[in-house]
């Protein structure tokens, strides 16, 4: 059955997949699948049928969908965070006459379940891009008249919300290209999303905070593409104060968290202010366990396999903080021989630790999550990527286990981006992809230099502007989500 | 450290063959509480090792568990509930992680089990 899909108008890239991860969450494609008998292989299977509205941009926010009941599409609606609404469609048209004619058109049996005499009912506006004042309004939801209403009404909580969409005329500046003609919706709304969910845990009120704290909504979108869910176990490999955690415990996973930085697993900012408090702060259950380990030498013991049903992560990719490895630089670069560390200095000695590249850092985050995510496991990461002529270089990190489902990208500045990557584990982690990763791994250590210049997006991010592009010295570092900008 | 944790490491320095399972210096052990997630357990029984986990939760104090353990014994709730405190709500709090083969401590404070390694087991 097709639905009217009304998103809020942000984060346009992330909107539809959001939608299919947790149309996948709430069983759509199952039920789809044993339709088919199973058909393997077949390109639709995951996939929503999507339409746009006459008239309308892909960035509208106005979209149709195709889900099988109310009972999903309000489930997918109250999980979401940018769907702002789901409704039956009762008509539509470019002018109150044809919208009238098209509301007289639907079936009757569709609607007079929700017209009865005991029910209540509300109707209300809502103009994108445009400001009405509340006698239109009135006049508006008066000319509704036609419909036969047999309820009262209650704008409280009444038991039946029927909502009037329209788009503004065309020309103005509403942020979106211009359409041909209006077109106005009325629909019956079947659900719309917890956006409470933001003020609550907007980092601003958290406890524990460090300079690269992944923004609430963010977090909560990283966790809706990981299909997180109760009794789900989800891993940060590189969790720092643990925010990406918060959104998955939030909705009912399980967590484990690892970090080189031992002071930010470890002490925080004392017993009250640390990763701990930051679950406790939102009555949320603790991670099952915090660590401090290096994703380039994982501790993992031999055998362990397919134990997390996701890895969500943000790696640090040395533009807003620099990953870290270990092993010293002179080490590695062969100016200093192997050294011991001797026996009398070796409780307290801090390990030094290497720059750890983005090549570098996406091969072992890829390896790990091939070896312990579970078949059909997710993973769900940031992948950073520099802008050219307003378009992205769209070539993501490949590998055999993995099928890519959906790249995000959310634009930071002139020149650079971050694209959320939603891969699924679609293969075993065999002997072969095993030693083909030790392999990788080996040439990494020898071109440790190399692959640390190539590697250098920050330096690309920050270099001086083209003098062609305008007066500004330096690209445009946006505020990231946070607040702060930090840069090593 | 609850020992699901303990369960999945191993010493990976360099050259060591045999990481696992990691021997435990208790020096402060608490109980934590954890909601009993039954669906969640069944899923950890296969992928945990059982003999580890047993003489784990021995060197903390709580030695209800069995020695070995089948599938089978996932229909009981009274094994469950031995499997979740002995899984969950075991923490070392303070103390160490040994190395089996060469007897390095991997320090655990706060809860917390420092895996990072030293230069020279890279």
């Amino acid at each position: 059955m097709w639905y009217l899909c009304v998103f809020y108008h942000r984060l346009l890239d992330y909107r539809k997949p959001e939608v299919e991860s947790l149309a996948e969450l709430f069983g759509v494609f199952n039920s789809r699948e044993s339709e088919s008998g199973r058909e393997n292989g077949n390109p639709e299977k995951n996939c929503l049928q999507w339409r746009l509205p006459q008239y309308h941009h892909p960035d509208s926010p106005f979209h149709f969908v195709d889900l099988p009941s109310d009972d999903i599409a309000r489930k997918i609606a109250n999980r979401s965070i940018l769907v702002k609404g789901v409704y039956e469609l009762w008509g539509e048209g470019s002018t109150y006459e044809e919208l009238e004619e098209a509301i007289k058109a639907y079936p009757d049996e569709q609607k007079l379940p929700y017209l009865t005499s005991e029910s209540t009912f509300k109707i209300t506006i809502d103009s994108f891009g445009k400001v009405m004042s509340s006698e239109e309004q009135n006049d508006r939801i008066r000319s509704f008249s036609y419909i036969p209403f047999k309820g009262r009404v209650n704008l409280r909580s009444p038991d039946h919300k029927f909502w009037v969409l329209e788009t503004d005329d065309s020309g103005s500046n509403n942020g979106l290209p211009p359409v041909d003609q209006k077109r106005i919706f009325f629909g019956r709304e079947v659900g719309t999303a917890d956006r409470k969910l933001l003020p609550t845990y907007q980092l601003k009120s958290r406890t524990y905070l460090g300079p690269t704290a992944m923004d609430a909504e963010m977090a909560f979108l990283m966790a809706n593409q990981a299909l997180t869910a109760p009794g789900k176990l989800v891993y940060d490999p590189f969790v720092g104060t643990g925010s990406i955690l918060v959104a998955a415990a939030h909705f009912g996973a399980m967590t484990m968290g690892a970090d080189i930085d031992i002071r930010v697993v470890r002490d925080g900012r004392g017993p009250d202010c640390n990763v701990w408090s930051n679950f406790k702060q939102y009555g949320l259950p603790m991670p099952l366990g915090l660590l401090r380990a290096d994703n380039n030498l994982p501790p993992w013991r031999p055998g362990l396999k397919e134990v997390f049903d996701a890895i969500i992560c943000d790696p640090p990719y040395g533009v807003r903080a620099g990953g870290r490895k270990s092993g010293g630089r002179k080490l590695l670069k062969g100016v200093v021989g192997p050294y011991t560390v001797p026996d009398d200095k070796r409780t307290d000695h801090i390990p030094s630790t290497a720059g750890y590249c983005l090549a570098e850092c996406v091969h072992d985050l890829l390896d790990l999550a091939a070896q312990m995510l579970v078949m059909g496991g997710r993973l769900v990461y940031f992948y950073p990527v520099l802008r050219e002529d307003d378009t992205i270089d769209t070539n993501f990190p490949e590998h055999p286990c993995f099928k890519l489902v959906a790249a995000c990208e959310q634009i930071l500045s002139l020149r650079y981006s971050r694209v959320l990557l939603t891969m699924v584990k679609i293969g075993p982690y065999t002997e072969e992809i095993a030693e083909s990763a030790r392999i990788q791994h080996l040439e990494f250590k020898e071109n440790h230099l190399k692959w640390l210049e190539e590697g250098n997006l920050r330096s690309a991010v920050l270099s001086p502007v083209d003098s062609h592009s305008g007066g500004e010295g330096y690209a445009k570092l946006e505020q990231g989500c946070d607040g702060s900008i930090l840069i090593d | 450290m609850r020992l699901l944790t303990h369960n999945m490491l191993s010493s990976n320095i360099k050259g060591v063959t045999n990481g696992f399972p990691l021997q435990i210096e208790a020096v402060k052990v608490v109980e934590k509480q954890v909601d009993f997630n039954p669906d969640f357990l069944k899923n950890m029984f296969s992928k945990v090792d059982w003999t580890a986990l047993a003489a784990a939760s021995k060197a903390l104090g709580y030695a209800d568990l069995p020695e070995a353990a089948g599938a089978d014994m996932l229909d009981s709730d009274d094994f469950l509930r031995r499997f979740h405190h002995a899984l969950l709500q075991l923490h070392l709090e303070e103390g160490a992680l040994v190395c089996p083969e060469t007897g390095r401590r991997f320090p655990v404070s706060k809860g917390i089990p420092n895996m990072l390694l030293h230069e020279d087991e890279v």
